[in-house]
């Protein structure tokens, strides 16, 4: 691993569905679980992170976004998580086409009793970025909101 | 509806290569109900601007700005306050727009960023299919409401052709015969013996082949 990425501490958005990631984030607090620093966004729902979300979160300065919904066939809006499924792979071949790393986006399931996986989810993607590096869009450092 | 694709990323990119100032226009009507060119796309298709140009140095300013309808002198000129203070307009609306947006403000360079593909139908969410191929003369009332010309893909206007197996065209099994939804169709209506009448060779002429249409109604200009 280069040094500068040792010193590099990713910024993180993370997505999450109130229904389920965000009380398996409270949980792991509650727990004590110690877990990288995210920046969670609350939604009522993974079903309602639309691709503009993405595109804007990596715009202003994220080097990584997770989406995390609730585990398939337990969406208490009957199929949000499968539709934020399918727009964050959309959103990983456009992120791809403006020339960034496809793995910088990834969607996770999430039961709400699940703090423990919570903690893992987030080290992972925290993981994968660091050792990508800062985002392109950040490296030129230019118009990115803080 | 129009029905539209829009284009990859890369030759959206390429097309205006070079503008500092850019204004990305959408369209409220027909491909913002396709999801390819209403307010949503065009914030993403800014955002995808914004994010290739930090990645490559360079600097952009990408505006964004939908219109109800971009078919329509009205609303177009709503583009005034705005379009003279960019480089190039890239445009999200239909073959239409473009055109009339370039043909408004002839010193400003367009550029189309989606594919106008057909006259169609949503299926279902996310699929869309062909009903009409404005051919200018309508013959639906022959063909118990489904278009031979938009539907068969050899335009048959007596089919079926030696072509259809189990419903299915020759060209692809995946489409249906035009020619089958036909009969079936007349079959449910009892109206078969319809099909025993020979549909006389078209008159293309009102069609593309007749060259650019235009419509002229002398009761309603003004």
């Amino acid at each position: 691993m280069m040094a500068g990425h040792n010193e590099f501490n990713p910024r993180i958005v993370a997505f999450v569905c109130f229904q389920s990631a965000c009380r398996a984030a409270d949980l792991a607090a509650d727990m004590g679980i110690s877990y990288p620093d995210v920046e969670c966004i609350r939604v009522p729902c993974s079903g309602k992170v639309d691709i503009l979300y993405i595109l804007k979160a990596f715009e202003n300065g994220a080097d990584g976004v997770m989406v995390v919904g609730c585990q398939e066939g337990n969406c208490k809006d009957i199929s949000g998580n499968v539709r934020a499924r399918k727009r964050v792979e959309y959103a990983r071949r456009l992120l791809e086409e403006v020339g960034l790393e496809r793995e910088r986006l990834k969607m996770y399931h999430l039961a709400a009793n699940r703090g423990v996986e919570w903690a893992e989810v987030v080290t992972e993607m925290f993981t994968t970025v660091k050792l990508l590096g800062p985002s392109a869009v950040r490296k030129q450092g230019e118009g990115v909101r803080t | 509806m129009i029905v539209a694709e829009r284009k990859p990323f890369e030759v959206i990119k390429k097309s205006v290569e070079g503008y500092r100032h850019l204004l990305v226009v959408g369209c409220g009507t027909c491909v913002a109900v396709c999801m390819a060119g209403g307010e949503k796309e065009v914030g993403i298709l800014a955002s995808e601007l914004r994010i290739a140009a930090r990645i490559n140095g360079a600097e952009v300013d990408v505006r964004e700005l939908t219109l109800e309808r971009v078919c329509e002198k009205e609303f177009v000129a709503l583009l005034e306050e705005q379009i003279y203070l960019v480089d190039a307009v890239l445009c999200l609306a239909c073959g239409i727009g473009v055109q009339l947006v370039a043909e408004m403000f002839p010193t400003v360079p367009v550029y189309p960023a989606v594919n106008t593909k057909f006259l169609g139908v949503p299926d279902e969410q996310g699929v869309w299919s062909e009903r009409c191929a404005a051919c200018g003369d309508c013959v639906l009332d022959k063909t118990g409401g489904i278009c031979p010309i938009a539907r068969c893909s050899k335009s048959l206007l007596n089919g079926p052709c030696g072509g259809s197996m189990n419903g299915r065209c020759e060209i692809d099994p995946e489409v249906p015969c035009g020619w089958q939804l036909i009969y079936d169709r007349l079959k449910a209506l009892g109206k078969l013996a319809q099909l025993e009448e020979f549909i006389p060779p078209k008159d293309w002429s009102t069609a593309r082949d007749g060259g650019p249409r235009k419509i002229v109604r002398e009761d309603m200009r003004l």
